[in-house]
């Protein structure tokens, strides 16, 4: 499986953010986003998550599921955390598990306690396992975070995009996330994290804005 | 299909904890009820002619006072997000979200209808007409309405676009609403033609609603 980016553009609000970029990255790899404020990161993830319609260039995915499209095999972790704070965290999780595994089973049945360990397991490894019955409102920012990286270990999905991830996170939650980036590369899965901090895992730098974009030798090597 | 029971049953679920938004609805029906008989005055006759335009002016404007955040609220916390990226059809999820949003904030005005009604001096046969028909013509207006709600999104402008949006697509809902509650009432006029063409106009919006809002939140994205 890898992710191939050719010749990618994107326009916002009539200025060009950044154009012609090349990236591949494959089963098993990470790609760290960086540049400046502004230089197009979260563009860059939300044009591969099809949130937005790139102004150029192409973006596939090969070896993945022929039925699904890109963002169908894609988590998104953004800069918003899509939880409601009526809900308690439990009950956050339970739903966008639902919604994006469409997996649920009657009560009592086998199907039915994996599903629930499922959930507990995720944020017992997210380390929220005391807190499942708080509504999410009474979470503090590194807290909604965890939750929200819940998500992508209660859901398997190959390809994560994660913007920002480590932000709000403390060094003990941080430690925690490599660790879980690093048992999903080793699952075999696809990693793409804007950031500007050190992911805390191996990853190659892809420098977008300016005209970084030509002078970056490791963009050069992947293009 | 877990993923559309599942975002029903969320939706409901927000919606009738604390600060959701399904009892502001019927609070908000129920003082426009109340209020209406102070204004008129104790003209008995008339208030019972004016009784059911008044229910269904109530019902919509309770409606529509809730719709503005039927997308937006998704939106501003990312979720909105992930409901597009996911392996649901959008037009499947939009039509889902608006059967929650009917079921919480919708069904509630239909049940107080016949209390209200009293209040407006309707007899039983005219007050299970009006709630007949607001149980045929509600669909209509969520299922319309969710149209402006998906464009406020795209547009970054709340309430008050979508009274403007929404306002003119009602329109027909209530006039045909009106009409079939009056003809139950009063004689000369049929009550099945009306009643036939506000069924129609829900089953219509069910299939147009859906897809214009799906439509409009794909390309109001960014």
């Amino acid at each position: 499986m890898r992710l191939l980016g050719r010749g990618v553009g994107c326009v916002r609000g009539g200025r060009d953010v950044f154009s012609g970029l090349d990236f591949e990255v494959r089963a098993g790899e990470a790609l760290a986003v960086t540049g400046r404020n502004g230089s197009g990161k979260t563009s860059l993830l939300r044009l591969i998550a099809g949130l937005l319609t790139p102004a150029g260039g192409s973006i596939a995915l090969e070896g993945g599921e022929d039925e699904l499209t890109l963002a169908e095999q894609a988590h998104y972790l953004g800069h918003r955390d899509a939880l409601k704070p009526a809900l308690s965290v439990l009950e956050n999780l339970a739903f966008w598990r639902d919604f994006l595994g469409g997996e649920t089973a009657d009560a009592g049945t086998d199907l039915a306690q994996d599903l629930a360990q499922n959930l507990a397991q995720s944020l017992a490894s997210v380390g929220l396992d005391h807190a499942t019955d708080l509504p999410a409102a009474f979470l503090s920012a590194g807290q909604r975070r965890r939750l929200s990286i819940a998500r992508l270990v209660a859901v398997r999905r190959p390809i994560w995009l994660l913007d920002e991830p480590s932000t709000a996170l403390d060094t003990a939650g941080q430690r925690l996330f490599s660790a879980l980036m690093q048992s999903h590369l080793a699952a075999g899965g696809i990693i793409i994290a804007a950031t500007h901090g050190p992911l805390g895992i191996e990853a190659r730098e892809l420098r977008i804005g300016d005209a970084a974009i030509q002078s970056d030798p490791a963009v050069r090597r992947l293009s | 299909m877990t993923a559309l029971t599942a975002l029903i049953k969320r939706d409901i679920r927000i919606a009738l904890r604390v600060g959701g938004g399904a009892l502001i609805g019927v609070l908000f029906f129920l003082t426009v009820v109340v209020l209406m008989p102070f204004a008129v005055g104790p003209d008995l006759a008339l208030l019972a002619r004016l009784g059911p335009a008044i229910l269904w002016l109530g019902a919509l404007l309770a409606s529509l006072l809730t719709l503005d955040r039927l997308f937006m609220a998704d939106h501003e916390d990312g979720s909105l997000d992930l409901v597009v990226m996911s392996r649901t059809p959008l037009e499947l999820a939009c039509a889902a979200k608006a059967l929650a949003h009917w079921l919480a904030a919708g069904l509630p005005l239909i049940i107080a209808t016949p209390v209200l009604g009293l209040l407006l001096n309707l007899d039983m046969a005219a007050t299970s007409a009006v709630a007949l028909t607001l149980l045929a013509g509600t669909p209509a207006l969520t299922f319309t309405g969710m149209i402006g709600a998906a464009l406020a999104v795209t547009l970054h402008r709340g309430g008050l676009l979508l009274a403007v949006l929404v306002l003119p697509l009602s329109i027909p809902v209530l006039i045909f609403g009106v009409a079939a509650s009056q003809a139950a009432i009063s004689e000369p006029v049929t009550f099945g033609a009306p009643f036939s063409i506000l069924c129609a106009l829900s089953l219509a919006s069910f299939v147009i609603g859906p897809f214009a809002a799906a439509a409009s939140l794909r390309q109001g994205l960014d």
